[in-house]
């Protein structure tokens, strides 16, 4: 079977950077599993995650090489660096997903906050709107803790039910693939705990890649992991491997916390 | 040695503070006491020529309204444009820099400005004039206010909005302005209070009148210039009549500015 994504020879410049943030990195992203992206600040993983929905595309002027590709459901890939057309963008982001490090709820209520993307694809029934919200509230465990208070302000919600209110967000457009970057480094333990429970059963609906700077949460949630290091890809292999028999020296020394 | 200064200072600082609340006390009391003889109801149901203020009250806020009704869309389209579409680039720190340079502009160049592009051409004060005095006073305000609330909207808001497939219009319009209101909607109070007691901008445009007058293209009835006319005659009743309007708008004035700082704190907390 072919991968959900495949990053080849990708490289990323920002405008005005005098040296590529990305070197030439080759990564693959198989369907439903979860690959975890690590590395020490600065190393390029949010510029990684970033490239794969071309969020970076709110800024001109970045330059970039390589493909990005993406499976589509007939089984056809598509290279997503070669999108110019803004309803193509937006096609591209309902199928790949972001949750951020910062919860960002919208300034409206619950309802609204997972509502929003929903109409945007075109949703206006009313009753399906409402079903659709349930559901993707209940995937992210978070509909007991607020059936009674939808129509609040969700800027009112805790760090972590704001996170996981984000997450529904995007579960509710039926992506393929999710991207999160460092989605709980904001958050306290339980949170954290609670999204990694939820992100570990996505999985079986969704493709996955997280970014994080805890290798706990990397070697418990993950299936593959990625190390990078200045810009490189250094190694990529199934997480057990990674974290017990790494290949490469770098790799090693990041992992026990030699470095980084 | 330090600690003198320090103390000098502490006290100079203060000094000034204590003079500046009995100067605005004084003005307070002055215009309660002098305006409140001539205030009854009487004057807010009978113009000027019958010795009330009705059409000067009218004549003000049309010609504030009017300004801030074409002044609030341009100026938020244009505060938009500045932080949302043009942000970085040459021309819209120009356009900042422009809006800075005429915020700061006497209002009395304001006015004869317009006296010389509207008002002579068409040979005598008018509404039209009066509210595009007002309006070229009220634009760059709401253009800075829009650009900096719009400024204080956290980045990762946009592209959470961009990242589940909003087009950018659409993040603008029902997620960024959301998240800013509170801080627009003070800034568009404050702009309107500001407009509304002007006197410079409306001297030699809108002119005023002693009558009821409901065409714009007419010299137009405006209470600040008629306070000014007021003010110097003879007559006493007059003179009162002057005090009366002066209290009322400077009470306007002063709840807009209230309602503002209200909801200024309210976004703080
Ligand atoms: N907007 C930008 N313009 C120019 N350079 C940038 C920009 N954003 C990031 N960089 C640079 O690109 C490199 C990679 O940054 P990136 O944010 O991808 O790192 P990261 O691995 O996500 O780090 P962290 O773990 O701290 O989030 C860094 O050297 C950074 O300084
Ligand atoms: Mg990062």
């Amino acid at each position: 079977m072919k991968n959900k994504m495949e990053i080849n020879h990708f490289s990323f410049t920002y405008k005005g950077a005098k040296a590529p943030s990305l070197n030439n990195i080759t990564l693959p992203v198989q369907t439903h599993k979860v690959t975890s992206i690590i590395g020490p600040s600065g190393c390029g993983k949010s510029t990684l995650l970033r490239s794969m929905n071309r969020i970076h595309d709110l800024y001109p002027g970045n330059t970039y090489e390589g493909e990005i590709l993406l499976l589509d459901k007939d089984g056809n890939q598509q290279n997503i660096l070669d999108i110019k057309k803004e309803n193509e963008f937006i096609h591209l982001r309902q199928k790949v997903g972001m949750v951020f490090q910062k919860p960002t709820p919208f300034p409206m209520s619950i309802f609204d906050n997972i509502a929003y993307g929903l109409k945007l694809t075109g949703l206006k029934n009313k009753h399906k709107l409402y079903d659709y919200v349930e559901k993707s509230l209940r995937d992210v465990a978070l509909w007991e803790e607020v059936k009674n208070r939808l129509y609040d302000d969700a800027r009112g919600l805790s760090g972590g039910q704001q996170q996981r209110l984000c997450i529904a967000r995007v579960i509710a457009l039926k992506p393929e693939v999710i991207l999160f970057d460092e989605p709980t480094s904001a958050l306290d333990p339980l949170s954290t705990l609670a999204i990694e429970e939820m992100i570990f059963e996505l999985k079986q609906n969704y493709t996955i890649t997280i970014v994080t700077h805890n290798m706990q949460q990397a070697s418990r949630i993950s299936d593959y992991t990625a190390f990078m290091y200045l810009g490189d890809l250094i190694e990529f292999d199934h997480t057990e491997t990674i974290f017990i028999r790494p290949k490469e020296k770098q790799t090693e020394d990041y992992i026990t916390g030699k470095f980084g | 040695m330090r600690l003198l200064v320090n103390k000098i200072a502490i006290a100079l600082s203060s000094l000034t503070a204590i003079l500046g609340l009995i100067f605005l006390g004084w003005i307070l009391i002055t215009l309660i006491l002098k305006g409140s003889t001539a205030l009854s109801p009487y004057i807010f149901t009978h113009d000027l020529v019958n010795n009330g203020i009705r059409n000067l009250l009218w004549g003000q806020f049309v010609l504030a309204g009017l300004a801030s009704a074409i002044g609030i869309p341009v100026g938020l389209l244009a505060g938009i444009y500045l932080q949302e579409y043009g942000n970085h680039t040459r021309y819209a720190d120009f356009i900042r820099d422009l809006s800075d340079v005429m915020m700061s502009a006497p209002s009395i160049v304001i006015g004869t400005f317009i006296y010389a592009i509207i008002v002579i051409p068409v040979g005598h004060t008018n509404g039209w004039a009066g509210i595009a005095a007002l309006f070229v006073m009220m634009l760059p305000i709401v253009v800075r206010t829009t650009d900096d609330m719009l400024s204080l909207v956290p980045t990762e808001l946009r592209e959470a909005g961009i990242a589940i497939g909003a087009p950018k219009y659409h993040v603008i319009f029902h997620i960024i302005l959301k998240a800013a209101k509170v801080g627009i909607m003070t800034g568009l109070i404050l702009a309107f209070a500001r407009i509304v007691g002007e006197t410079a901008p409306l001297l030699y445009t809108s002119g005023s009148t002693i009558y009821m007058e409901t065409s714009l293209s007419q010299t137009f009835p405006s209470m600040t210039v008629s306070i000014y006319n007021l003010a110097t005659m003879p007559d006493e009743k007059l003179v009162a009549l002057a005090w009366a309007a002066a209290l009322i708008l400077t009470i306007a004035v002063l709840a807009l500015n209230l309602i503002g700082r209200f909801l200024i704190k309210d976004r703080r907390l």
